[in-house]
């Protein structure tokens, strides 16, 4: 033992600048929790029940079913964006904000938070691999989905060339990659909702609270966006762009509501990181 | 650097009305075992995280190695803390518990990282233990991983808040080889405790804190330093020796339980057994006694180790 502590004498004489070793154990850690890996498991279920429903019920769909339900049967692609249009609402942001709430209060409820400061670790820096887990979370989240619905869709259905919401005709691969497309900006979107929960998980040491707190915040812009008296605040709202990704499926693709939709959530992030970060840079760590 | 690894001056911390820590000028010498002692609630913790930049003063100054509140960052990769007990995650082993904290630092080197760990996990006698779920670990062993997390990389200070807390008569006997090899090997440790016996004979200073204040601070030795050794003569007639030991010079004689008891002032022990025994007396024991530190510390603090309001 007295060989080894002579070989580490000289260990903390040389800080590095960078080092991905804590993003990569923050990233083990987020992706190695059972909770986790079994909420990536279920947001395979409406992908997988969409697909058997619609294949098992005879019928095609009726007129009155959302636009990509009754297109499924014509191309398996479809799958994923119905389930991804379904889990828009609930379950991808109570994922998204399980993993942020639970981000820094998790951590001051067990009491790690302390001993990570004590490393020392710079504030800003832990918020920052913090944040990046979340983000890395709410991208496999949405992609978890978006394939699980495209091989359902594809095995079930069959693939080949995609009738774009405007009528016109594009190749499986281009489909696939607009497919692809909108799962990364909804990912953004989810992202940027992240950014909230981190936020309200700097003001609490109950991981719970924090996470109620994000999905109410989620839901609470829904509610807001389906209420025409107060349409002027409905751009400012986080959920409002989420749905553009359907935009992507026309010819030609309508930009507008994407570009919103990637500044909102641009903005979102920015206010809401800089918000954690006053918040945690001088908060007493007394958990 | 001065010749401190911990100073503090006028050292406050406000929660609302309540004042944990009130003016508290803390001095902990380089190269000592500093005992931090104080009942329950006294405003030790609240202290510790201060001087650890966990928390922010309401008022005064803290230098840690050297550096002042607002870079008391740069000093902490020499500092290993065990603060309010132990916290890791329940789910990871406790080696994995380590290597999060390991590569949460800068200053560690990944190559060496297995190593060290493993190293660390033996010293504190959990390496058999290393692949356990943290959850499955006694309270005693969650213990001595907080021990180890403070020693993955060389120190020169450590600071340790209730290092004995749940440790059973062996655990909390290891924990002292343990602080004081860390300060053989040239480490400060400032360790704090509300069981005095536990670290008095490992401790060169102390500081006790009461009510939020720091009410003594020094050397073992002047802090235990002022009460006189006192002599018990046991006997069926303690009135009888009491007088006696007065007429011998000895001062604040009382009678207490079949025996009297007086403060030597200069007066040689033998004396009083041979005063005694000439006068008589049936002398059934004799005892000098010199007051402990724990008879310091409770003058200071009250009988009792109740929590201070």
């Amino acid at each position: 033992m007295s060989a080894v502590e002579a070989g580490v004498r000289d260990v903390t004489s040389r800080p590095r600048r960078l080092s991905t070793r804590f993003l990569r154990s923050e990233l083990g850690l987020v992706f190695g929790r059972r909770r986790n890996q079994v909420g990536l498991v279920v947001l395979i279920g409406p992908p997988v029940l969409i697909s058997i429903a619609v294949k098992s019920s005879a019928s095609r769909p009726g007129r009155g079913a959302p636009d990509f339900f009754s297109s499924i049967t014509e191309n398996g692609l479809f799958v994923a964006l119905a389930a991804l249009t379904i889990e828009m609402a609930l379950f991808l942001p109570l994922a998204v904000a399980a993993v942020s709430g639970d981000s820094v209060a998790g951590e001051a409820s067990t009491g790690t938070l302390r001993y990570l400061l004590t490393v020392p670790v710079d504030r800003l820096r832990l918020l920052a691999v913090k944040y990046a887990g979340i983000v890395a979370f709410a991208f496999a989240a949405t992609l978890v989905v978006t394939a699980a619905g495209v091989l359902m869709g594809v095995v079930l259905f069959g693939g080949g060339n995609l009738t774009l919401l405007s009528g016109s005709q594009i190749g499986f691969g281009a489909g696939l990659l607009r497919v692809l497309a909108a799962a990364l900006y909804l990912g953004c979107g989810f992202a940027a909702l992240g950014a909230v929960g981190l936020f309200v998980s700097t003001l609490t040491e109950q991981p719970i609270g924090a996470t109620l707190a994000t999905v109410i915040f989620s839901a609470a812009s829904l509610i807001a966006d389906s209420i025409p008296q107060v349409s002027w605040v409905h751009p400012y709202l986080i959920t409002h762009n989420w749905t553009a990704f359907g935009d992507l499926f026309r010819s030609p693709i309508a930009w507008t509501g994407i570009e919103h939709g990637l500044y909102s959530a641009a903005g979102y992030i920015v206010v809401f990181f800089l918000a954690a970060w006053a918040r945690f840079s001088t908060k007493d760590v007394t958990s | 650097m001065t010749g401190a690894a911990v100073t503090t001056s006028g050292l406050t911390k406000k929660f609302g009305h309540q004042v944990a820590v009130d003016g508290v000028d803390l001095e902990v010498p380089l190269g000592s075992v500093y005992g931090f002692l104080g009942p329950n609630g006294s405003g030790k913790t609240t202290t510790i995280r201060m001087v650890l930049g966990l928390i922010v003063p309401t008022a005064g100054e803290v230098q840690l190695l050297g550096n002042p509140l607002g870079r008391i960052g740069e000093s902490l990769p020499r500092v290993g803390a065990l603060v309010e007990g132990p916290a890791f995650h329940l789910y990871l082993s406790g080696r994995d518990n380590l290597r999060r904290l390991d590569a949460a630092d800068l200053r560690a080197d990944p190559a060496t990282s297995a190593t060290r760990i493993d190293s660390a996990l033996d010293r504190v006698g959990l390496l058999a233990a290393a692949t356990k779920r943290y959850r499955a670990y006694s309270l005693g062993m969650r213990q001595r991983l907080a021990i180890a997390a403070s020693l993955l990389t060389p120190k020169e200070l450590l600071v340790l808040d209730e290092p004995t807390n749940g440790l059973d008569p062996q655990g909390t006997r290891e924990v002292r080889h343990l602080v004081a090899s860390l300060a053989d090997e040239g480490s400060t440790v400032l360790v704090s405790s509300h069981l005095l016996s536990e670290i008095e004979q490992v401790c060169t200073h102390v500081g006790v804190m009461h009510v939020g204040r720091l009410v003594a601070q020094g050397p073992v030795s002047e802090i235990g330093g002022d009460a006189r050794p006192r002599a018990r003569v046991e006997t069926d007639q303690p009135q009888v020796a009491a007088r006696i030991m007065t007429e011998l010079g000895v001062r604040d004689v009382r009678v207490d339980h079949g025996s009297a008891v007086g403060e030597l002032d200069g007066t040689a022990p033998e004396k009083i057994v041979a005063g005694c025994v000439q006068q008589g007396l049936a002398v059934t024991g004799f005892r000098v006694e010199t007051p402990s530190l724990e008879d310091t510390f409770v003058a200071l603090t009250g009988e009792g180790f109740d929590v201070s309001g």
